[in-house]
Formats: C-alpha cells, structure tokens, sequence
C-alpha cells in the first residue's frame, strides 16, 4: 500500500473511543478501613485486617470518599443517584488480597452526565458524555521485577479509593481523546478530589477504540488499549492501534475484541483470558445500600468551587483579560487563585497578569514548585507591583527586587531600600550622572546634539548603567533632551 | 452434671466466694471427666488451659470494679470460626490450620471486658457448611447425651461443650439454624439473635447477609446473659444495628399472660415425626395453661426456603472464601505457576462439602445463570420475609415450631447432601427473614432430646427470651423426659 492509499483508507475510516478513567480520591484513609492512603510508604506498611482481607475482617465506607466522589460527579454534570449499591467483583489475582474488588456495578453512584472540551469549526461545542462513574476500592500491586522467580505483592494500595469516570463512545479522533482527558483532569483540580498524578497512578486511562465506516452509524468491534502512562501517550496509543483496525479491516479482517497493552510505541495484545473473566457480580452483603440525603446533595452542589469554565468567563469579564491570558491564568486553580489576588491587592489586572505569566510562571517552572508553596505570596507580589506603578522603583530593578523575593522572602520595600533600588528622580542626581557620561562620550553627545536622535537611547542606558537601573527613565529622558538640544 | 449458672457463677466472683481460677478448673476436670478430647466427644478444635488461667488469674484484678463484668469469671467455649489472638482460629477447615487472628473478634473482646474466660476454641463443620459437625478437619464431635449421634451443626464443638456440662454458655455461629439445629439435639437453649444484633467483625464470612452469632446456654437465662453481652452496635459491622439492647434477663419473665403465639401449619405438615409433633403439643399446652393465646398461622413460602438457602448462601460463600487463596495466611501448596498453586492449595484445603458450596456458589452467579438462581432467590427471600412481617403485623408476638424435623441422627447415617440439608428445614427461614429465633428443650424421644423453636419479629429478642422462660419453667425436668 502506498502513502496515498493508506492516507486516502484512514480517512474513509471513523475512530470511535470511549475511555475509562480510574481517578484516586484524595483521602487521608482508605476506602473500607482507617489505613493510610499514602503513596510511598514501605510496602505493606499501610495495611490493616481489612485491606490483607484477614479472616473476619469487614468493611466500613469512608464518608470522606463519598463525599469527594459526589463532588467530582456533580462538576462532570451527572445525576448522582440518591441509592448505589456496592458489589462484589469476583476474581483470583495475589494482589486482589478479598478474590474480589469492592465495586459498584448496576447501580453506580452517579449516571449521564457530561463535559465539554472545545468546540467545532462551526463554534458548536464538543459535548462528550459522560455515561456513570462509580466508587470503588484499588487493588494491591504485583511486582514481579524486584525478586527473581517470584513475585511479591504490597498491599499498600489494596483499599485506596478510587473512582472510574466512564465516557460514551462520543470521541472521534486522537485529539479529541486528549482534549477530554485534560478537560477531565481541568475539572478535577478544580474541584480538589485527587492529586491526579499518573506517575504515582492516582489517575489512570484505559481507552475502548474501534473503527467503523464514515457515515456508518453502528460500532465496530472494540479493543481496550490499557498501560498508558500519560495523556500524549494515550493519543499516540490510539492513533497506532486505530490505524491496526483499519489496516485489518482493509484487508478484510476482523477485530477481535480484546485488551491491548501499550508499550510506549506500540500496542500488543494482553494474556488473551482477559477480557473474557466472568466476575460473577452480585451486591456486596457486608455493606448497606449507599444512600445519599437529597438535601446533602444539593448542599455540595451549592458548595462545589467555582468550576473552569464559569471562571474562564468570569476572567475575561471581571478582569478584561484576552482570550490567551484567560487561558493559561485558568489552567489550574491554584495559579488562578494566585492570580486573583494579586489581582485584587494591585487593582490593575493586566499589569498582575503580566507578572504573573512572566516572572511568576518563568520562577515556578525553573523551580519545578507548586505555586501553593511558593515565597512570593500574592500580597507581596501586589506591594512589588505597587511600588513599579508609584515609581518608586523602575520596572529593571522590579525584576531585581522579585528574584532577591524569590530567593529571601523579604518583602519588596524592605530590599529596594536594602539594596539601594529604590527609583532616584531627584534633579541634581541625575545631572551629575548625565554630565559624567556626556564626558565619557563626547562624540555620542556631540551627534546627538546635531540631530542624530537614535543616540538617544544610548546615553541614557548608559547612565541606567551608572545608576544601576535606580536612574527614573522618563526623568532622565527630559533633562538630557533639555541639556543637549536646547 | 451441668456446669454453674452464669448468674451464680458472676455473684461469687464478685464476692470473693470463689475464683475464676477455680470455676475454670472445674470446668478443665469436668471436659478431663466427660472425655472432651480427640479421642472422645472431640468437643474442641483447640484448647488452652494456660491461656484460661493466666485470664482467670487477671479477674482478681477486677473485683474492685463498681460493677462487676456480667460475665465476671465465667468460662466461655468459642466456635472455631470466631476470631480469638490467643488460640488459632481455623474454621474446621486444613486450609487454616495454625492460624492465629492478630486481631479479635468484638463479641469476644465484649465477652473478655465482660470478665468471660474464653476457654477454648469448638469443633464444627468446616467453615460452618454443614449440619451435623461431622466436616471437620479433627474429625466429628459427638454428641454428649449419646456418643454414637451427631451433636448437629454446624456448632456441634460449641452445643456439646454446654451439653457436657463444661462450659454454661457457649458462642457459636448461625446461617441456616447452626446454633438452634445443634441445641436442639443436644437437648440445651440456642439462640439466633436479629441479623444485625450482633456484630460479625471477627466472625470468619460463609454467607454474609445470613451470618449471626448465636449463643448456647444451658438455660434460657444463661443463653439471655450472654446475648446481653455480645449484643449492640459495632462500628466495624456496617450491618449491625444502631438499636438499643433491653435487658434481656429481666425480659425472662415467667408471665405470658396476654402473649399472642403463632402456630405455622407449614412447620406441623402431616408428614412430622408424630412423637416430636406430640413434644410440641405438650409444650403448647403448657404456654396455653399459662395464659398465652395460641392460633394457627401460615407462612405459605416456607418450602422454598430450603432451596433458596442453598442458593444464596453458597453464593456468598464462592466469594466470601475466594480468600483462602494460599497468597498470605494458611495453607499453601505449591503447583505449576500461579493457577497451580491456586488449584493445589485450594483442592487440598477444603473438604468435600465446602467444594461442593463454592462449585455450586460459582455456577449460580455466572452470567447467564445469575437471573435464573440469584436474582430469583432474592425475590423469593423477599417473599419470606413478607410472611413474618404480615404474621408479625396481625397481632402474633412469637411463633412456635418443632427445631428440626428429627432427633440427633447416627453418626455416618446422612451420606445424601440434600438429605442432610433438610436438617435445616424449619430453621433456615429465620436466616433468610433475618428475624430472631431461639430453640429451647422441650423433652426427649427414645433419650433424645427434641427442640422447640420460638421466632419473633425483628429485634423483638426480648419477648422470645419472655416466651421460652416460661414454657422453660413449666416444663421442669419434663424437658429432660
């Protein structure tokens, strides 16, 4: 096949994809026990009788994590329904401690609901949904690489909890995938249920694609690509195995409905048992019924924290900020929160977003820091912005005084006067620098006075020099136009 | 012989008239006398006596407690299924053997903080599954009043160590009549409290939502004591009940004058023993001499009890034993790869009825069948329950019935499985209703005791203590004739 065919075959061929997102809810225990939830610790440090499913032990659910778990499917739009029911999935893995994962299944916390992750050439929007998202508890971890011949198992997980957001079949290419997933993952932060770090895999993809005719309206038969460790690999993962379908069903084939592995480059298939496990589902006996009060679920409705596309309007709005600064000060909740209220000390918003994206943004990427623990607090940012606005300190030596904020902690007053930053407009200071550099220049001084104006800005950047950066610009601009063309 | 009475044994204590120690030692001589051991009735899985006495020697300590513990020096024999950190805790069953809880279980931390001794761990039917104590991995437990005949099940080890006069109270386990089946042919009182009265945290799963920790007590009184204890709110059971526990000791009361007792036909078919139907007249007659109204009622559903039974419960178990899998605790026998030593491990743990139930738990909840057996056994234990709450709604305050449909049976007499599972015909229905039921003695056949059962609505144990009393206290020694 050519490249011609091929590109001309893609495109007579749909991608159609669905995904399942396994996202840790952020509590301090687990699910069915007061076990400590955290990522790290020694293996099987965090375990108890119940997450080693010892002889008798029984569960007891978390409030904490229904509580997240709600406030997560009411910023995904679901309809949290007031009775799920946990069931028992059955089957035999060492790191499934009970034989069965706790889960929901015909009667999952929360049903249709749905997200929107940009719009059409036409400006409708992309609506993708969100067909139910149950609560459910992750099971331990197999390692078969550290010991030879043997596999050891920790249990440290067994118990975290977790929720699966499954997406209707609704996405249609690769870039959509992606979009849906950082959407997601937006909406998530923003609502603070996970610390949704694939690395440490409290947010884990698997993805249902299949390929079906343009135009055709029922679904081909589908793969589950699993093992993605990150968003971009997710897209690169259903690009290969789309075009595998396509090729196959080109050639007449047939898909055979089964899990994928994805390795980083390409897809292979899973030990071929999986996918055909009976679980055997049924209500999990040892839990009641979870019932949520109808009044409590408007109450965390109402409590939910503004969510990113209320609050991207609402920047451009309140603050009169460009589409490009909405976007990237909204990008996580932390930043914009910090945004704000640099925004709000300062009064001007423009000058905070500058800063923000440029200096704050620039120090946190070196850093590699969160924002919530950064030295720079709004506040002091906001004086700093205050200080460049009231001239009294120039906008080089602001950078200046940021970095030593940065480094210290200090608050920008303090280390203007410190370090001597401080803006000089005062007459006689200046004239002393000008007339040192009109002698230490006397041919620049002497075109310039005859005309030549571009010369301008080299006088004056080097008595910014000889000032170091304190010398008032727009001051200084006026007494050498004064001094030489008058 | 029969052991102290709780209440005599907890006065005595508390005055310094006796010692646990020498309660406890009683007890040791009385199971050396009655031939408890392996070779005997093989009444115990397991059995410390240093253990009991260094617990006995620790009650001295609390004799200046304002209150004493309601159980204060009184010996307690565990079911084997009932968690416990200082003795193994082994179901019956290979697949644990030597294993030691490292965590207890509440009822008996409750019994312990009671000032109960825990005295030994009881032979039953491998992981419950059974009615007749005869599936164990120590081999049967027989019958105290006569050794050649099962104790029943599956808390035979726990029925015959009250019966024997070893122990007054005794914790044993419920799912379809494994307290009350026992206590009836070993002639003492068992109980099954509400589902939900009890906390099972610690209580080793076979089918949860019908699982209950019962008592034996060799009195109506000694069994109410017991129940006062373990009974309440358990944090770590989400299924336990949030309901206050009467005082049941005061609730045995011999008056019944006014009490409304239902008669179920379907518990007196034309086919019951005529002897044990004769038992259950006299025991009648007696609660009507004592000023209770006495009335025939229906419980059209009871026979689908039995079936529904052995859906649902070996349902929960093909998943509730899922982790007995050899990976952290118990036995573990080494085969080809993972599937291999899944395979190994579990063919040579359990016994042949336990297979049994979990092959047959497996089937019912695979796809395509799940509708047909689970699905539909619910919805028929809904109709079950429906018939207590309307029988219960009309005015009854306690039903009546026979126990089991026949004495103690020989050991080795029942090889059929169905035909053993009919054992539990006219007890399996309280498991699967949930409601309370209790079986007292109520005479003997040809040396055999028979059972007389009283069920009463949901957490309404209080009238069921009420009715046995009393019928307890009019029958006399008749309940020993």
């Amino acid at each position: 096949m050519t490249t011609a065919d091929s590109k001309t075959a893609g495109e007579s061929w749909e991608m159609v994809v669905g995904l399942e997102v396994h996202v840790q809810l952020k509590t301090r225990t687990k699910i069915f026990c007061s076990c400590s939830a955290e990522y790290g610790a020694a293996p099987n440090a965090n375990t108890c009788p119940v997450c080693l499913a010892l002889p008798g032990a029984l569960p007891v659910l978390n409030a904490h994590a229904v509580a997240l778990a709600t406030r997560a499917v009411l910023a995904l739009n679901c309809e949290v329904q007031p009775v799920s029911v946990f069931a028992r999935k059955n089957y035999f893995y060492p790191d499934l401690p009970k034989g069965y994962q706790i889960s929901q299944f015909d009667k999952p916390l929360a049903l249709r609901g749905w997200i929107e992750i940009g719009t059409r050439a036409d400006h409708s929007p992309i609506r993708i949904g969100v067909t139910r998202v149950h609560m459910e508890e992750d099971a331990g971890k197999s390692i078969h690489d550290r010991f030879p011949g043997v596999t050891a198992v920790d249990l440290n997980r067994s118990g975290v909890p977790l929720i699966e957001i499954v997406s209707e079949p609704d996405i249609r290419s690769a870039e959509e995938a992606g979009a849906y997933l950082r959407v997601l993952k937006q909406i998530l932060e923003y609502v603070d249920v996970s610390d949704l770090n694939m690395e440490e895999g409290s947010l884990r993809v698997d993805a249902n694609v299949s390929a079906r005719r343009r135009g055709d309206t029922k679904l081909g038969t589908k793969t589950e690509v699993k093992n993605v460790n990150s968003f971009s690999g997710v897209e690169r993962a259903l690009e290969v195995e789309f075009a595998r379908h396509v090729a196959v069903l080109e050639a007449g084939g047939a898909i055979e409905q089964q899990t994928m592995l994805w390795d980083g480059s390409t897809v292979r298939p899973a030990r071929s048992k999986e996918g055909s496990h009976d679980y055997r589902y049924f209500p999990e006996p040892d839990l009641p019924p979870l019932i949520l009060d109808l009044q409590w679920i408007e109450k965390e409705r109402h409590d939910l924290p503004e969510l990113p596309a209320a609050r991207r309007k609402r920047f451009a709005s309140e603050y009169k900020l460009g589409e490009y600064d909405v976007e990237v000060l909204t990008s996580n909740p932390r930043l914009a929160d910090y945004y704000e209220s640099v925004a709000r000390a300062h009064g001007e918003p423009k000058a905070a977003a500058n800063w923000v994206m440029g200096e704050v943004m620039a120090t946190l990427k070196t850093s590699d820091e969160d924002i919530t623990r950064f030295r720079v607090r709004p506040a002091d940012l906001a004086a700093l912005l205050g200080l460049v606005r009231d001239g009294v300190v120039s906008h080089t030596a602001a950078k200046q005084i940021f970095a030593r904020m940065v480094a210290t902690g200090d608050q920008p007053a303090q280390i203007a006067e410190r370090e001597g930053l401080v803006k000089v407009d005062d007459d006689s200071q200046l004239s002393t620098w000008l007339d040192e550099v009109i002698a230490e220049h006397p041919s620049e001084a002497e075109r310039f006075r005859s005309g030549e104006k571009k010369l301008q800005g080299v006088l004056i950047g080097a008595v910014m020099k000889k000032s170091k950066g304190r010398a008032d610009p727009r001051k200084l601009t006026q007494l050498l136009t004064a001094r030489l063309t008058s | 012989m029969t052991a102290r009475c709780c209440a005599d044994v907890r006065s005595d204590t508390a005055a310094g008239r006796v010692t646990a120690a020498d309660t406890l030692t009683a007890a040791i001589d009385r199971a050396h006398d009655v031939g408890a051991g392996r070779e005997g009735l093989n009444i115990f899985a397991w059995r410390d006596d240093d253990d009991a006495r260094r617990q006995a020697a620790t009650i001295g300590d609390r004799l200046a407690d304002t209150t004493p513990g309601a159980l204060l020096g009184v010996p307690i024999a565990v079911k084997d299924n009932i968690a416990t950190r200082t003795m193994p805790t082994t179901c019956g069953s290979r697949i644990l053997e030597g294993y030691v809880s490292p965590y207890e279980a509440t009822v008996v931390r409750r019994l312990r903080e009671a000032g109960g001794i825990v005295f030994g761990k009881t032979n039953m039917d491998e992981f419950a599954m059974g009615s007749s104590t005869e599936h164990s991995a120590y081999g049967p437990t027989r019958n105290p009043i006569a050794p050649d005949r099962v104790p029943g099940g599956s808390s035979g080890g726990s029925a015959a160590a009250v019966a024997s006069g070893i122990v007054s109270i005794a914790l044993g386990s419920e799912t379809g009549g494994s307290v009350r089946q026992p206590a009836a042919f070993c002639g003492i009182v068992g109980v099954k409290p509400t589902y939900g009265r009890v906390s099972r945290f610690g209580l080793v799963a076979f089918a949860s939502s019908l699982d209950q920790v019962g008592v034996f007590g060799q009195t109506v009184d000694d069994a109410a004591r017991g129940l006062a204890v373990i009974a309440g709110h358990d944090e770590m059971d989400s299924t336990s009940a949030d309901i206050a526990v009467p005082d049941y000791t005061a609730a045995a009361s011999t008056d019944v004058k006014g009490l409304v007792v239902g008669l179920p036909k379907e518990y007196f078919p034309a086919s019951l023993d005529p002897a044990i139907r004769a038992k259950c007249d006299a025991a009648i007659a007696h609660l009507k001499a004592l000023g209770a109204t006495v009335k025939e009622v229906s419980l059209p559903h009871t026979d689908l009890a039995i079936p529904v039974y052995y859906i649902i419960a070996p349902a929960e178990a093909s998943s509730n034993l899922a982790r007995f899998d050899g990976v952290r605790y118990g036995l573990r026998i080494t085969g080809d790869g993972l599937r291999g030593m899944y395979e190994a491990t579990r063919s040579g743990g359990f016994g042949s009825e336990v297979t049994r139930r979990i092959l047959l738990g497996t089937y019912v909840l695979s796809a395509g069948y799940y509708d047909a057996y689970y699905r539909k056994a619910q919805q028929v234990r809904t109709l079950i329950a429906n018939d207590f709450r309307r029988v219960f709604d009309s005015g009854v305050h306690v039903l009546f019935t026979p126990t089991a449909p026949s004495t103690a049976f020989p050991i080795g007499a029942i090889s059929d499985p169905y035909e053993m599972y009919l054992s539990d015909i006219f007890t399996a229905t309280a498991n699967l209703a949930g409601v309370p039921a209790m079986s007292i003695p109520i005479g003997r056949i040809g040396g055999l005791p028979v059972g007389g059962q009283f069920l009463a609505t949901h957490f309404d144990e209080a009238r069921m203590f009420n009715a046995a009393y009393a019928l307890e206290r009019a029958l006399g020694a008749e309940a020993r004739a």
